[in-house]
């Protein structure tokens, strides 16, 4: 059986289409976790446009990587709501379910599947039937391969595509995992902490491409390199101790009194 | 050299893969076996007894039941120490119907009922064991017994996301049970004796060396036929799937993967898999019981995978026939002793071999060679990279 894009029957999930109307892709409303007690996230509000590019930043433990677990159902809110569009609730459905349906994820620690290579990386990610009878018959049709080839030359990891994902540097899965978001074409990319053990020279090709991704894509950024954030931001979030402390430009963040006292007081204090 | 490989015929070896390697080995040796025995008599230097036969009849079973083993575990990351369960399940289910294959001619003589019924003075078959002298319904149970307790348990376990350590003692804990369970007489299913005394198999009397003869091919053919379906499945993009999972679960979930649904089906394939080699190990060694079920066996089994090499299947069929000629020769000598040999031998392999007796064979087989990866060429020496590839891994991963 060969997955072609307009022959086979799409899974149920596949359908989904986020409402966009009000040109809001991610609804987090009052979304509350708390572990042990200790509040994680804290009455959190968020909303991401259609295309945006946000960038998520705050302190060790502010709740930013508590937040894309929220979104992406690994971790269930106590209270709250997360919609993707306004109709599909993302509390119903399960971590592979929102990935078919269009958000994507980038860990904060590079995870990459270690022995497979870099180019069956790429092949796995791919948009399509993830189901078992599909996988187990499965044939790259000639659109997948250049499409895997395309999103490989993207990252950069052509030279590089038959060697076992184990093998590469930190930076080189950093580049890895951004490429299996891309084969995914998801609506939605969660990025965390992108640049961590990149060159400079890797960093900005990381910007570059993030903010070329923008616009077709809403990409959420967390990291806490201040200049790669400043190099990419539009609009900045910070979050503190669960919620948002404050939102608008780079320079209104850095004008802020509450987020200086908090954030930017500590680091260039 | 370089012209040799380039020549087309060069090419063809290059091209084959392990499992023509595999298929071929054991083809021709049965094939040997199968000969040596039939055209040459006793006392001659090519002869093969009639007992060794039906002692490497027995080794195939094992290997199946390895091969079994190396798909949840070396490939799935699933370590089972209960697939003796499966194996058991298959033996009981051929068991039952070569019971009932045995008629009048129990020590009762009783037409009917199996002797050990007989024995409990029962005076009916109990209903699960209608249908038990069709062969066809002798067939199916040998998969539905096992894929059916693979598929319940695995659904259990995997979805609330049991794994590591907990699952392995599950796996132990169902085999455990179910050892009780088959030791009960009020099970109906012999007991503590198990099923026994069996005469005949498809009208084929077990006593008759040419019978062994042909369990011993049909056995390496089932071998051939699993590691074909094995080799098929580790090779498709669902083996991808698979090996992604147990490097990175939570990853293959966010990539879109139901990985519970991949894992309770590679468990029920392996699960039949095993059932198979129960139900052709039975009529060979002529008995079932409940001791088929002990958690020890289970644990053998995965000790025979990790000696021969994980995740590359040859390897665990490698490890269940060397460790199983080891324990025939050792019990033979000491056989209050072999658990401690078996334990030393797991040790030192884990110590000095971390891959295996595999891992000694050349690298290029572990991964399936042939994977049609011809989508793109990045480079023209993509040879080279893969090779030189290889050569950075053995270093890297022996620390
Ligand atoms: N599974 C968990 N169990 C208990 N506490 C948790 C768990 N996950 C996160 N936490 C706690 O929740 C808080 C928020 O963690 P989170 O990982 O979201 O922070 P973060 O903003 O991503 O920080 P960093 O910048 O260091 O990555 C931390 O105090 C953390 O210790
Ligand atoms: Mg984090």
């Amino acid at each position: 059986m060969v997955v072609d894009k307009k022959g086979s029957p799409l899974l149920a999930e596949q359908n989904i289409k986020p409402d966009t109307r009000h040109g809001v892709i991610l609804y987090v409303e009052d979304v509350s976790v708390s572990f042990d007690g200790f509040k994680a996230l804290n009455d959190l509000n968020l909303y991401i446009n259609d295309g945006e590019l946000r960038c998520l930043i705050g302190a060790n433990g502010a709740g930013k990587t508590t937040l894309m677990d929220v979104i992406t159902g690994k971790t269930r809110p106590d209270f709250g709501k997360v919609s993707f569009g306004q109709q599909v609730d993302l509390l119903q459905l399960s971590e592979s379910e929102i990935a078919r349906a269009g958000i994507g994820r980038k860990f904060q620690q590079p995870t990459v599947f270690e022995e497979l290579t870099v180019f069956e990386n790429i092949e796995l990610s791919l948009k399509g039937d993830k189901g078992i009878i599909t996988s187990l018959f499965h044939k790259l049709s000639s659109e997948q391969k250049d499409r895997i080839a395309d999103v490989l030359h993207t990252i950069g990891l052509a030279k590089e595509c038959y060697y076992a994902a184990g093998r590469l540097s930190h930076g080189q899965k950093q580049w890895l995992e951004i490429g299996m978001l891309l084969a995914a074409e998801p609506r939605v990319l969660l990025v965390d902490e992108p640049v961590a053990g990149m060159t400079a020279q890797e960093t900005e090709r990381t910007a570059e491409l993030l903010t070329s991704l923008a616009g077709e894509h809403s990409v959420i950024v967390v990291e806490h390199d201040m200049a790669f954030v400043r190099s990419i931001a539009r609009k900045v979030t910070v979050l503190h101790q669960g919620s948002v402390l404050a939102e608008g430009s780079m320079s209104e963040i850095q004008s802020n009194p509450d987020v200086i006292q908090v954030y930017l007081g500590e680091d260039q204090g | 050299m370089s012209t040799f490989i380039q020549s087309p015929f060069g090419q063809k070896i290059q091209k084959l893969s392990s499992l023509h390697f595999v298929i071929g080995c054991l083809l021709i040796s049965t094939l040997y076996a199968t000969v040596c025995n039939l055209a040459f008599t006793e006392g001659s230097f090519l002869h093969v007894s009639d007992y060794t036969i039906s002692l490497f009849g027995k080794y195939l079973c094992y290997a199946l039941l390895a091969l079994a083993v190396d798909l949840v575990w070396g490939y799935c990351g699933i370590l089972s120490l209960g697939h003796g369960a499966f194996f058991a399940l298959g033996g009981y289910a051929m068991g039952m119907y070569l019971m009932r294959q045995i008629g009048d001619r129990g020590v009762y003589g009783n037409p009917d009922l199996p002797d050990f019924m007989v024995f409990l003075n029962w005076s009916e078959m109990p209903w699960y064991w209608a249908g038990s002298d069709n062969i066809l319904w002798m067939v199916a149970m040998v998969f539905i017994g096992p894929g059916l307790l693979a598929y319940v348990f695995g659904n259990l376990a995997f979805r609330s996301r049991v794994s590591g350590v907990y699952l392995s003692i599950m796996t132990q804990a169902v085999t455990y049970a179910l050892m009780l369970a088959f030791f009960r007489n009020e099970m109906g299913f012999g007991g503590n004796n198990g099923l026994t005394d069996f005469k005949e198999i498809f009208g084929l009397s077990l006593q008759n060396p040419s019978t062994k003869l042909v369990l011993f091919v049909a056995t390496s053919v089932a071998l051939c036929i699993g590691y074909i379906i094995s080799h098929y499945i580790v090779s498709s993009k669902m083996g991808r799937v698979v090996t992604a999972i147990r490097d990175a679960e939570s990853r293959t979930r966010f990539v879109g993967f139901k990985t519970e649904h991949y894992k309770v089906w590679i468990f029920v394939v392996s699960a039949m898999l095993a059932g198979v080699a129960g139900a052709l190990y039975v009529p060979q060694v002529g008995i079932i019981n409940p001791g088929e079920f002990s958690p020890l066996n289970s644990i053998e089994m995965v000790i025979w995978v990790a000696i021969g090499g994980r995740g590359t299947l040859y390897g665990a069929i490698i490890g269940a026939v060397l460790v199983s000629y080891a324990k025939t020769r050792f019990t033979a000598i000491m056989p209050e002793a072999w658990l401690f040999a078996l334990g030393g031998l797991f040790v030192l392999s884990t110590l000095l071999l971390p891959k295996g007796i595999a891992g000694m064979l050349p690298a290029s087989w572990a991964k399936g060679s042939e994977k049609e990866n011809d989508g793109i060429e990045p480079s023209d020496n993509y040879e080279n990279k893969r090779s030189e590839s290889n050569n950075i891994s053995n270093p890297a991963e022996a620390k």
